[in-house]
């Protein structure tokens, strides 16, 4: 499983790991999805701390969720972004639907 | 132009091979000492070609996807990826940003991603027989000013 989901009062958060493409996406989607229908929460959080690839699947992760919470008065978070992420993300111009943060910067490898 | 070196693999289109391709991909081109964020610009380019292939060419079968990787002098990397798959009616239509044929969470991004991870892609397709997607890239690497 590529995806962990945590409950904190009215708040979602799911920690992503691991590489999502097209052939990961559809676990992480369910897992997520899952949580919000169960919780119904004012705020959505993707951590995309552990995620060590990212196609255009992720931007399409990131859209569907924006479907499912959209008019429901939950503000949406996508944090911890690594550089390669967060120009993925850009590109799409999801920043018009979430908040995007990057990761901390990293020491130098 | 003649290249300077070469890769071929040949893999069934089913989505689990998507990882292997891409890293098979970008570990050939690791010769070229890119730096971190030319392998994955190499390495999404890949993926986004590659989940074409699986997604749309081969849709509700398996077939072969071909790819081969040439390396040209000045550090250019060209990836062809070949598919003999249903063909692309309209590659003007099926290139532009948030076009998709298909629904679901599938983001209409794959050739937006290419262009802007690569100095240049080329769509050579027929319908009921294949296409090609082949992209170049050159590697500044490390030691770029």
């Amino acid at each position: 499983m590529n995806v962990k989901t945590e409950i904190n009062g009215t708040s979602v958060t799911a920690f992503l790991s691991g590489e999502i493409d097209h052939h990961n996406a559809p676990q992480i989607r369910e897992a997520i999805d899952e949580c919000v229908a169960f919780r119904q929460p004012d705020r959505l959080i993707l951590d995309f701390g552990d995620v060590t690839f990212m196609d255009s699947s992720g931007i399409g992760l990131v859209m569907g969720r924006y479907r499912l919470i959209e008019g429901k008065n939950c503000s949406f978070y996508i944090v911890n972004l690594s550089e390669h992420a967060y120009r993925v993300m850009q590109l799409a111009g999801l920043e018009k639907i979430a908040v995007l943060k990057k990761k901390a910067r990293e020491s130098v490898k | 132009m003649k290249y300077l070196n070469e890769v071929k693999i040949q893999l069934e289109s089913r989505s689990v091979n998507e990882g292997y391709a891409r890293l098979a991909v970008s570990s050939f081109a690791a010769q070229l000492d890119p730096t971190v964020e030319e392998i994955n610009d190499i390495k999404t380019s890949v993926s986004e070609a590659v989940t074409n292939c699986i997604v749309h060419a081969y849709k509700n079968k398996v077939g072969k996807i071909y790819i081969t990787v040439r390396i040209f002098e000045n550090s250019v990397v060209e990836i062809k990826i070949r598919d003999k798959g249903c063909g692309i009616e309209n590659i003007k239509q099926a290139m532009q940003p948030l076009y998709t044929s298909l629904g679901g969470d599938r983001a209409g991004l794959g050739f937006t991603v290419m262009e802007n991870f690569s100095d240049k892609i080329k769509v050579r397709s027929r319908v009921n027989v294949g296409t090609t997607v082949t992209i170049i890239k050159k590697i500044k690497g490390r030691n770029a000013l």
